[in-house]
């Protein structure tokens, strides 16, 4: 079955968390020694899961996977990097409490007379950063440092393992196109050393820009490998979200200015957060979708954090309906009509062992006060109300809401905020996660909103997105405000411009 | 309304437990455990004893599985107890504020509010300053023991005043007086879980306190008024304890009795992770836990034999909320059963 | 084209920590000798190992969990069950080479068993070593409830033999304290184990991912902690002569409050055998103070708590403003 010129092969590999949870379905991966590979697939598509069967964080339940034509089953990451499959995770997964240099070196420190060699892992990491052009002192913890220097430092450790495969699951989200360009420098030098590089990434760009093949998956599944170079990127897209992209394209109406026309709700002035965003203006009216949009980090969630009274105000001022007024805390942002479904679904948004009925009422709850308390009754009638309305697919009301999916209890925390009934609706990341039906299902009913007069905060990293229900956008970058679009003004390529830098650049 | 709505209450196991073990008792002492008397209007009996001796830990129960629900755990209570006992005894006796000539009332109420102020103190170290509670409330339970013995002066305070007495050992209707606090505690505070949304914001914050932060729900309070009103029920207990050994004895009072009363609420079924709670399934585990000490007694056993028999207890509860566990234990028999959709 | 990347790191949270542990250990010492006229003594020293040489060995094995965000309440009592233990199988007439053997190694099994039950099924160490506390003080007393006392030639040999420096005398049996420091201190700096108990406590996922060993390291951790209550129990019953089942109650206490005033992070990942070290020399300091004084000895816990809390709230504060640093 297998041929002996791939470094890295996968037949058949199965799994799934439980029996309703099936992660992969029967899918096939092949990777050669001295190419970039990008693994590709909305979210959801089984990318991480598949990762995580590489380097052996999961087990798989059922396949076959080969490295140098012998087989391999890595139960732990430690088995896989053992045999050669080393990786590079989002998140930075290094310890902030250890020093640079024995985070690249931990688990397989140079030792001496039987102890650690700490002066060789000092000069060694020094050595192995400067490779990455990056001068930092290495005995300094590593919390020291920014998250891109830390992804960088992930980054170096990964290459500098023996690794006969490099697996690098989305690298680049929190650094800037520098940082991107050196670590491309160093992916095509280990490809010339003959390594194998799996790349997951959401910008499309970049796979156009740095690999060799490309292979996609969606919902679990195999869908197919192709050469980049031989690839237009509308069909690759079209291959990642399937033949619904047309027939989403035509649910989602594309936005138009007439709906521009209610009164300002809330205004900042010259608003500067604590570490946050600085001397920002930005005004909200009733009835329109304002899209916030830049790279993560720019400014974009800690605007709606700000206004919802979570992190506080430096100076400046906030204004609703013209009257100036002080959020000391989530709950004086409700009682003002503002509601927020914060980026973290799991972590800021369901209370996961509670009901979706309990989770519904919670904000209407809190709003109300301590004793003015729901009765079961009255919170059981707004449960159905808002199942029917958003169409929510639970057996029941009671059920926990931890065991729906990811669109469902998006739709719990948005029916939560709609029970409050609030003039203003920030959304950060509505769709993360979340399959591709529910997504244009959610996009309707924030536009629904907009038309029955609500404002509403648009926060997305896909761009596709706000161009389907923002009427007006403002673009952010390192936390300051750089652009505002409006109606036709709003483009794909405007946008991108802006987020990049504008005109200082080119 | 139907039988699986009642076995499906968070609070059936441990009554049905405490049940098995009274019958269990009934038949070792030959049916003399269920005798009761009735002496000078007065009831007594065995169970009886087991309802009044545990009443200091239904309450520390009780304010224990509102702090486990909203994921913390005060391990400060028996210090706590130990604080309000020298208070009380102290004024009653007179040692301290001999202005108040020894007034109970104004004793009882002053060991209250040291509890409450102990109970303060704490929630603002979890809520404000957001330390992990355990340490948080160690820091109390070992500070706690010292500060009574400030107040006592280093010395046991004994009282000779039967007004004080009646704390423990007071009868009304028959039935001992501190079955009533306990009654009174209880219904109070299933009111206000029940009746206010009180019980729903415990739940939220012990499920996911970022979550319900973002809801709108003013967490830290709901920390803070948690650990107030367990320290307040820890003052109570700690009267109940003084009372019934007429004085303060700071080295001995309410020794170990936190995890006691961490161990109710892990056998009443409340996750020591935080989320849903059930006071009256804390309220039988906690009188499963006195029964056992009896039933030990009973069966002539040493007594120190029920320390074993709590820690085989706590790892049989705690691996039978373990998701990991219950795994193990399905891979080992891989017969899955069927559950029969209810 | 060629840019380089340039940060600069600030000075990390351990060693200000050990810093103020150390000048609070030298304050309270001077501040001791310039209120009492025999204070300032090597003899005075010397007795902070003698008299807390258990304790610091309970320390340095309670520091080990701490370091991996764990925590351990069992400790106080495996010492009591292993003084309770030696003296009754003292007193049956078996040999002192036999019997710290064998108690030894139940500590270290207690531990390994503990450990587990924490990695396998994700229970909670607090829950799981309170069990474990449970279960040692009802063993203690299922042996006895009395005291019981400890008249072994050998023990009483390591009780009383001593090196004379002066006046100062030192009992040979804090050289096993020593030796405990010396080795942890090797094993935590220098072997891949060692590194492997900071990196679980900087972030256990990581470590995971990273590929280190981190079920052995959890479950050794509390085998480590209980092995040194263990030999801490070996030591107690040199120092005290028997063996008795409610000794040391509230010592895991003392054991933490140590490490913590040592700058260890109850968030684990951050903190020294030395700083715990002296940490408890500075309660020992505190306790010789407060006898100076003639004040009754609560006065020891009531400090001793004040002090713990202060370095605890030193400790968020930090890590707050760490955090905010982060947001930017």
């Amino acid at each position: 079955m297998s041929t002996q010129n791939y470094l890295l092969e996968a037949h058949h590999i199965s799994k799934s968390y439980t029996s309703a949870v099936i992660a992969l379905k029967d899918v096939r991966f092949q990777l050669q020694g001295g190419e970039i590979h990008a693994l590709l697939g909305e979210n959801g598509a089984g990318k991480s899961t598949l990762i995580k069967v590489l380097t052996g964080v999961e087990e798989r339940d059922t396949g076959l996977i080969t490295l140098e034509g012998k087989e391999i089953y890595p139960k732990t990451p430690q088995e896989g990097q053992k045999i050669g499959i080393s990786s590079v995770y989002q998140e930075v997964n290094l310890c902030p409490n250890l020093s640079v240099a024995e985070n690249i070196y931990i688990g397989r420190e140079p030792r001496k007379k039987g102890r650690i060699d700490w002066k060789t892992i000092y000069v060694n990491a020094r050595i192995l950063l400067e490779k990455f052009d990056l001068d930092i002192d290495v005995t300094k913890d590593l919390d020291q440092y920014s998250v891109a220097i830390q992804q960088m430092i992930a980054i170096a450790r990964a290459c500098d393992i023996r690794a006969k495969v490099l697996i690098l699951d989305e690298p680049t989200s929190s650094l800037s196109t520098n940082e991107v360009n050196k670590l491309f420098e160093i992916m095509r030098r280990l490809k010339k050393d003959g390594m194998g590089i799996i790349f997951v990434t959401h910008f499309i760009d970049q796979v156009y820009e740095i690999t060799d093949r490309i292979t996609v998956l969606r919902n679990g599944e195999y869908v197919g490998t192709y050469e980049t170079a031989n690839l237009p990127k509308v069909e690759l897209v079209g291959k990642m979200i399937g033949k619904d992209y047309a027939q989403l394209n035509r649910t989602m109406v594309s936005y138009e200015e007439e709906y521009n026309s209610g009164d300002t709700f809330l205004e900042l002035k010259e608003v500067s957060g604590l570490g946050t965003i600085k001397n920002l203006d930005l005004s909200i009216r009733q009835g329109e979708v304002l899209g916030l949009s830049g790279l993560l980090g720019s400014g974009r969630s800690e605007i709606a954090r700000i206004i919802f009274g979570i992190d506080s105000l430096e100076k400046g001022t906030i204004e609703i309906k013209g009257k100036k007024i002080f959020l000391k805390n989530t709950l004086a942002a409700i009682k003002n009509g503002i509601a927020f479904c914060p980026e973290n679904r799991k972590t800021e948004g369901i209370v996961g062992d509670l009901s979706i009925r309990d989770n519904i009422i919670l904000a209407l709850q809190a709003k109300q006060g301590l004793f003015k308390s729901i009765s079961k009754r009255e919170a059981s009638r707004i449960a159905d109300e808002y199942i029917e309305k958003l169409e929510i697919k639970t057996p029941s009301k009671d059920q926990k809401i931890k065991n729906l999916s990811g669109g469902n209890q998006q739709k719990v925390i948005l029916a939560r905020w709609l029970a409050t009934d609030p003039n203003l609706l920030m959304l950060d990341e509505p769709t993360r996660g979340i399959d591709i039906g529910t997504k244009a299902e959610i996009l309707k009913i924030v536009i629904d909103l907009a038309k029955q007069g609500m404002g509403v905060i648009f926060i997305s990293s896909e761009i596709d997105e706000m161009l389907r229900c923002c009427g007006r956008m403002v673009i952010l970058r390192d936390m300051r405000k750089v652009m505002e679009l409006k109606g036709r003004e709003i483009s794909q390529a405007a946008i991108m411009h802006h987020i990049a830098g504008g005109d200082k650049d080119e | 309304m139907n039988k699986s709505k009642i076995t499906k209450n968070q609070a059936f196991l441990p009554f049905a437990i405490f049940v098995a073990i009274l019958i269990f008792n009934t038949i070792i002492s030959g049916g003399t455990f269920l005798e009761m008397k009735i002496v000078d209007g007065h009831l007594y009996g065995r169970i009886i004893d087991i309802i009044r001796n545990g009443s200091k830990l239904m309450l520390l129960a009780t304010g224990m599985t509102m702090v486990i629900a909203t994921g913390g755990t005060d391990i400060s209570v028996g210090s706590v107890m130990a604080i309000s006992g020298a208070v009380a005894c102290s004024i009653v006796s007179g040692a301290i504020l001999p202005g108040l000539g020894g007034n109970v009332v104004a004793a009882i109420i002053l060991a209250l509010l040291a509890g409450v102020l102990c109970g303060i103190w704490n929630g603002i170290l979890v809520a404000q300053i957001k330390i992990q509670p355990i340490v948080a409330t160690l820091i109390l339970m070992v500070a706690g023991r010292g500060i009574a013995q400030l107040i006592t002066k280093g010395k046991i305070v004994t009282v000779s005043s039967d007004t004080y007495y009646f704390i423990n050992g007071g009868y009304i209707l028959g039935i001992p007086f501190p079955v009533y606090v306990v009654l009174f505690i209880v219904i109070i505070t299933l009111l206000f879980t029940k009746r206010t949304a009180f019980g729903l914001f415990l739940e939220a914050t012990g499920c996911n306190s970022a979550a319900s932060k973002f809801a709108g729900i003013n967490v830290g309070l709901i920390k803070l008024l948690v650990y107030a009103v367990s320290g307040t029920l820890a003052a109570g207990a700690g009267l109940i304890e003084s009372a019934g050994i007429k004085g303060a004895d700071c080295n001995n009072a309410g020794l170990m009795i936190e995890m006691d009363a961490i161990l109710a609420v892990a056998i009443g079924g409340t996750s020591l992770n935080g989320g849903k709670f059930s006071i009256p399934a804390s309220i039988f585990g906690a009188l499963i836990i006195q029964s056992i000490t009896t039933m030990v007694y009973a069966l002539g056993v040493a007594p120190e034999i029920t320390q074993v028999v709590k820690a085989i207890l706590v790892v049989i509860i705690c691996l039978s909320q373990s998701k990991e566990f219950k795994d193990t234990v399905i891979k080992i028999f891989r017969r899955e059963k069927v559950v029969a959709g209810a | 084209m060629k840019s380089r990347i340039k940060a600069k790191g600030e000075i990390s949270f351990s060693n200000v920590s050990l810093l103020i542990t150390i000048i609070l250990f030298l304050s309270l010492f001077i501040g001791g000798s310039l209120r009492y006229d025999r204070f300032f003594s090597l003899s005075t020293f010397f007795n902070l190992f003698n008299d807390n040489a258990y304790l610091i060995i309970a320390a340095v094995g309670t520091t080990f969990v701490l370091l991996t965000g764990g925590i351990d309440i069992s400790i106080a009592s495996t010492i009591a069950f292993t003084c309770v233990l030696s003296a009754s199988l003292l007193r049956g007439g078996v040999p002192a080479v036999v019997v710290i053997p064998i108690v030894l190694s139940i500590g270290l099994g207690l531990g390994l068993g503990m450990g587990s039950i924490i990695h396998y099924f994700k229970l909670q160490p607090f829950i799981v070593t309170l069990a474990g506390q449970f279960l040692m003080r009802g063993l203690c007393a299922v042996i006895s409830t009395e005291s019981i006392p400890i008249s072994n030639e050998f023990y009483k040999a390591a009780a009383l033999n001593k090196i004379l420096i002066g006046r100062a005398k030192i009992y040979y049996y804090v050289f096993i304290t020593f030796i405990v420091i010396g080795g942890a201190y090797y094993i935590l700096k220098y072997t891949k184990f060692g590194r492997s108990v900071y990196a679980l406590g900087g972030n256990e996922q990581s470590a995971v991912l990273m590929g280190l060993p981190v079920a052995r390291t959890k479950i050794a951790v509390y085998g480590i902690n209980s092995f040194c209550a263990a030999l801490a129990g070996v030591i107690f019953s040199f120092y005290t002569l028997a063996g008795y089942s409610l000794q040391n109650i509230g010592l895991e206490l003392d054991a933490i409050s140590s490490a913590v005033i040592g700058g260890t992070l109850l968030t684990g990942g951050v903190g020294t055998v030395i700083g715990t070290t002296i940490g408890v020399l500075i309660q020992g300091i505190i306790q010789t103070i407060v006898t100076y004084e003639n004040l009754n000895t609560w006065w020891t816990k009531v400090t001793i708590a004040a002090l713990l809390c202060i370095f605890i709230i030193i400790q968020r504060i930090i890590s707050i403003k760490a955090e905010k640093k982060k947001g930017k």
